[in-house]
């Protein structure tokens, strides 16, 4: 295998914005998902499509949008212009808020399932022996609930890796700031550098691999102590 | 359906086709607003179908070496054209250069750049966009203009790449990049700047961007695709490339 050390550069940074990603989805998500799991709010339905519409929307539109509102003259744009941090378009954090609208739904629907399928029992149980709300979601709702936030890391770190079309449209491809695995890989290709793009590419299906294995290791652990448990 | 009802219209298409056929084309994506209307006039002159496939030269060729069904390509450069002859890949002696293109210095604010890219040797700017120079041609004759007028070192840490010149174009179209190198076929109409300001980059500056077309194996025996190469060598066809910015040195 032949990484040059550009290469190398790509990989550091996507496992660096994978990780910043991850660390901000799991603190957005944790909310959505428990407001999501317990509302019976008419906003419930719209909301949670709101959530799951990077599913299904092309990167190229999501990318595109972004691009328009990170300009100056776009909603983001003048917020970020007004706060003194100038536009984020081709920035480090321009891809952060890119890849955590991207994966939110990766982030959102495990942690909705794992909230739902604890009911609302322990929660009850917890407020009868006087613990505060708070007290309870960190002490019996969080470890309940661990699976959900495993499996919402795990995916959304991945799915952060493997973003290709929303960092390609708002990205500008600058080494060591915004030119991740994907994107190098892209370029290797169209440059019919192939032995350069096998290298990599061979890296990222490797790695894929092993977090979908991990994963489905995980979760029939996680299944069989519950039903132990149970 | 009614078997002679069936006959009749097979046999009045197959009529037509005899006279009037159809040729698939494969266009350099920054030529598709002339390339639209020349199909057009192509069409009304002719009688013939030009179906037009716009992308990147790279997949094109990409493409057809993997058995695309492309009858003729328009590049965006002269390398990949002569590439695809010298594989076998495309009719020898079919080659020849349709438009060249000119390269601009853009930006969406009105006063930005100046007529002589002055604009580059200052602080009035945070970005600059080119095409990736190991893709596209336009970004490698970007790079040059960037070395001949010796300005790397206030350029190259304020550069960003497109992909292609079409994403070129959003980044600056979307100011998200104050300036960027296009294709002055993006900005260029009818003898004017469509909108913001502009420098013509000197062709002088870089290599020329000769843009060839060639007639592929798949379109050896079409006629339709014969006559396309032969039309965009009139003046009907060369009028429309000039008004979009093209340069024609023949």
């Amino acid at each position: 295998m032949n990484l040059s050390s550009e290469d190398v550069q790509a990989i550091a940074l996507t496992l660096q914005l994978a990780s910043v990603t991850t660390v901000l989805l799991l603190l957005l998500a944790t909310p959505v998902a428990w407001w999501l799991a317990h509302t019976r709010s008419a906003w419930r339905a719209p909301v949670a499509s709101l959530v799951a519409l990077p599913l299904v929307l092309p990167p190229t539109v999501l990318g595109f949008y972004l691009l328009v509102a990170l300009g100056p003259n776009g909603p983001i744009g003048q917020f970020t212009q007004w706060a003194g941090w100038g536009t984020l378009a081709f920035s480090f954090w321009g891809l952060v808020l890119g890849s955590v609208i991207y994966s939110l739904p990766f982030a959102v629907q495990p942690l909705v399932n794992a909230f739902e399928a604890m009911g609302p029992r322990p929660m009850e149980v917890a407020a009868t022996l006087r613990a505060n709300k708070w007290d309870a979601f960190f002490t019996v709702a969080v470890p309940l609930a661990k699976p959900g936030f495993v499996m919402a890391a795990m995916l959304s770190f991945a799915h952060t890796v493997g973003e290709f079309g929303v960092v390609l449209m708002i990205g500008g491809n600058i080494p060591d700031k915004t030119r991740v695995v994907s994107t190098q890989i892209y370029g290797h290709v169209e440059a019919m550098a192939y032995s350069q793009a096998h290298g990599l590419a061979g890296v990222m299906l490797v790695f894929s691999f092993v977090v979908l294995l991990g994963l489905s290791w995980f979760n029939r652990r996680s299944h069989q102590r519950q039903k132990v448990g149970a | 359906m009614n078997l002679r009802l069936f006959l009749s219209v097979a046999g009045v298409w197959l009529c037509a086709a005899t006279h009037a056929g159809e040729v698939t084309v494969a266009v350099a994506a920054n030529f598709t607003a002339p390339m639209q209307k020349i199909a057009k006039a192509f069409e009304q002159d002719t009688g013939h179908k030009a179906q037009l496939a716009f992308g990147a030269t790279g997949k094109f060729y990409a493409q057809i070496k993997h058995g695309a069904p492309f009858a003729v390509l328009l590049a965006a450069d002269d390398e990949t054209p002569a590439r695809l002859e010298k594989e076998g890949l495309a009719v020898a002696g079919t080659r020849f250069t349709y438009a060249t293109g000119r390269l601009a210095l853009w930006s969406k604010q009105p006063n930005l750049v100046d007529d002589k890219g002055e604009v580059l040797r200052s602080n009035r700017f945070q970005k600059i966009a080119i095409a990736d120079p190991k893709l596209a041609p336009y970004g490698a004759a970007a790079m040059e203009v960037i070395d001949k007028m010796g300005v790397q070192a206030n350029v190259m840490p304020k550069l960003v790449q497109g992909e292609s010149i079409g994403q070129t174009y959003q980044f600056v179209s979307t100011e998200n990049a104050q300036l960027g190198f296009v294709a002055l076929s993006q900005i260029w109409f009818d003898g004017r700047i469509t909108q913001g300001s502009a420098w013509v980059v000197p062709q002088s500056l870089h290599t020329p961007l000769k843009q060839d077309a060639v007639l592929l194996n798949a379109g050896k025996d079409n006629p339709a695709a014969h006559a396309l190469l032969k039309y965009l060598q009139s003046d009907a066809a060369k009028t429309i490339i000039r008004t979009h910015g093209y340069a024609l040195d023949h």
